[in-house]
């Protein structure tokens, strides 16, 4: 009899389901827990796949609950590429539905952030701009012109203090987060991701520049919600980070 | 704000930014750096998983069911008092922007 | 066959080992006997950051073996195009010594399921199997090897040998093989049959590259060993002496030393591949007297 891939992996991700027929063992028995090694091969690789991923997550829950969580997740989002680097882009959603953990509310923002560190990691390398070309030669030229950003530059907002809280689970000594609601820029000037928190009004403005906004329209924007915001800050950490490529 | 001003200002932002990264840029390190391995974890949690062609001998394939027990630093990470002045361990609110209606 | 290049050419025969990050400065700074790395092709489809760049860094002091994890050979379904692009770019950037993938399926559907799992060996997935590598050969241009998988498990279907089915789609394709000592003899115990009666039937003239890893001891249902290739440990003594057996009869070859899990530190893997090393230093000797 013909065993359908369809039906191996069926039972793969389903220990419930017995192990197809017409498998066996070398004397021609039924395979019994034979099989149960291919199951184990899978759950067990995707489970530390996401612990891999979400080391935060993973403390912030206990590693105990993160393996139950993951096994629930990997069997309703198994991978769709064979690159693991990027598995776990459904994560964070799926863990804003589990209603045991509504009263961390701040969990999914943390394993947004988390997987925007991942990508910032393995995108695309782009040379910085030259922080010298930045220095106003021609100063109402430079409210005319518009930013080109690096590929592994990310934005995470969120109404919780992820970066306090992701900085507090993976630097020794970090000080306690604070009541604050953190936009966190992750760039990543060389090849370590540096996740960092915006000033308020920080993320509205690089969210209008990376639209395409003019440096004076994107102020514009920004202003009309966050009164007297000044981009010094904000361009600092962008600077810093490696994050502009070229002003146009 | 006149466009002048603005200008200035704009420009003002711009030459103090640059002052402030330029003594980071000028600490970046050496070449070697670039390929070197982080501090143990935070590289390898940057990288994300990896692929093996190894199986594993753990066993770990029956879990569909789950139930949160205490654990994690979410139990003990102390977070701030709330607005109303109550402690809470594990339930920080979420804040309210400071949004212009 | 009509091999584009033989594969004995493509490595050098002597020891590599699976290359892992935190090795990175040991090995820049002192591989012992260690002439070649192999990567996970997967590994290194992201776009760019230190490990590209670590990547094109040892590609200019080491030969290199590409080895794929995830184009699913066996699978029912047609190659997944993007991963096989993906692929391409690599190969053509990287231009590495060797590729090689396995005897095994891991994407159902929309499924990549991470795990290279069995296939029956009829002529239906002969053909299918040869198919997808004529595909690949094609589109990559370069002769592949194709590695022997470890088995749990049999299928009642199943008509051919291994070693004869591998024969079969080594002579239709072209490709060359990967014959994995250590999943010899796991296969071996867990289905019943005599590892050295594997190496006697086996086409070792299309062998381009060997590959050995540790293996974990468990029982199945009727207390029988159950042997589980985890490659987190040292290579088994009678893996090695399967080595021996095998180097033999097909004279040097390169040789790669597989740790994924548990990844131990440097000296520890690099003394696996110092034994390999001795291995085929041995085998120069008996071929000379």
């Amino acid at each position: 009899m013909t065993v359908s891939q369809a039906d191996f992996a069926g039972a793969l991700l389903d220990a419930t389901h017995p192990p197809p027929q017409g498998l066996r063992d070398g004397q021609g028995r039924p395979t019994g827990r034979r099989f149960d090694v291919y199951r184990n091969n899978v759950a067990v690789s995707l489970t530390e796949a996401l612990l891999i991923g979400f080391p935060v997550t993973t403390r912030l829950l206990g590693e105990a609950n993160m393996r139950g969580l993951a096994g629930i997740f990997l069997r309703r989002c198994p991978p769709s590429s064979p690159l693991m680097m990027f598995y776990g882009d459904g994560f964070p959603a799926f863990l804003g539905e589990m209603e045991q953990l509504s009263h961390l509310g701040y969990l999914p923002d943390v394993a947004r952030l988390e997987l925007a560190i991942r990508r910032a990691y393995h995108a695309a390398d782009a040379a910085p701009i030259d922080p010298a070309a930045l220095a106003p030669a021609a100063p109402a030229a430079l409210l005319e012109a518009r930013m080109r950003f690096a590929p592994a530059m990310r934005l995470v907002r969120s109404a919780w203090p992820i970066f306090d809280i992701w900085r507090f689970n993976m630097e020794p000594d970090a000080p306690k987060p604070r009541a604050i609601a953190q936009d966190v820029l992750v760039t990543r000037p060389e090849f370590d991701p540096a996740p960092a928190p915006l000033p308020s009004g920080g993320a509205d403005w690089i969210a209008a520049l990376q639209a395409g906004a003019t440096i004076a329209e994107a102020l514009e924007t920004t202003r009309s919600a966050a009164p007297g915001f000044d981009p010094t800050e904000t361009l600092t950490l962008l600077i810093r980070g490696g994050a502009i490529t070229a002003l146009t | 704000m006149s466009n002048t001003a603005k200008t200035l200002a704009v420009a003002g932002a711009f030459a103090a930014a640059v002052a402030a990264t330029s003594a980071a840029t000028a600490n970046a390190g050496g070449k070697e750096k670039c390929y070197g391995v982080a501090l143990a974890g935070q590289n390898d949690c940057a990288a994300g998983p990896g692929t093996t062609c190894a199986g594993t001998s753990k066993v770990d394939y029956q879990g569909n069911a789950w139930k949160l027990v205490d654990a994690g630093t979410c139990e003990t990470m102390e977070l701030p008092a709330m607005a109303d002045g109550t402690p809470r361990k594990g339930s920080l609110k979420p804040l309210k922007r400071d949004l212009p209606s | 066959m009509n091999h584009a290049t033989t594969p004995e050419a493509a490595l050098p025969k002597a020891a590599g080992v699976g290359y892992k990050p935190q090795h990175y400065a040991q090995i820049i700074s002192d591989s012992g006997t260690v002439r070649w790395l192999e990567i996970h092709a997967e590994n290194y489809m992201g776009d760019g950051g230190r490990p590209i760049a670590q990547l094109r860094h040892l590609s200019e002091r080491f030969a290199i073996s590409v080895h794929g994890i995830g184009l699913s050979i066996g699978g029912e379904g047609p190659l997944d195009q993007d991963h096989l692009a993906r692929l391409k770019h690599l190969l053509d950037w990287l231009q590495p010594a060797s590729f090689s993938e396995h005897l095994a399926w891991s994407t159902h559907g929309a499924q990549f399921l991470n795990d290279l799992l069995p296939l029956p060996y009829t002529n239906a997935t002969l053909t299918r199997v040869a198919d997808h590598i004529d595909q690949l050969q094609d589109t990559l241009s370069r002769q592949m090897l194709l590695e022997n998988p470890s088995i749990y498990l049999a299928f009642a279907e199943s008509t051919w040998s291994e070693p004869d089915f591998l024969r079969e789609i080594a002579r239709r394709t072209g490709c060359g093989l990967l014959l994995d000592v250590n999943n010899v003899f796991v296969s071996a115990t867990n289905l019943g049959f005599s590892p050295t009666g594997y190496i006697d039937a086996f086409p070792l003239e299309a062998v381009g590259e060997i590959h050995l890893g540790g293996h974990d001891e468990q029982t199945d249902d009727h207390g029988a060993p159950l042997l589980i290739d985890n490659h987190g440990r040292e290579v088994a003594d009678p893996v090695w002496a399967l080595l021996d057996d095998t180097l033999s009869r097909t004279g040097p070859l390169p040789i790669l030393i597989e740790w994924d899990n548990d990844v131990p530190e440097w000296p520890l893997l690099e003394a696996e591949a110092a034994r390999a090393t001795a291995a085929l230093a041995a085998c120069r000797e008996r071929t000379a007297a």
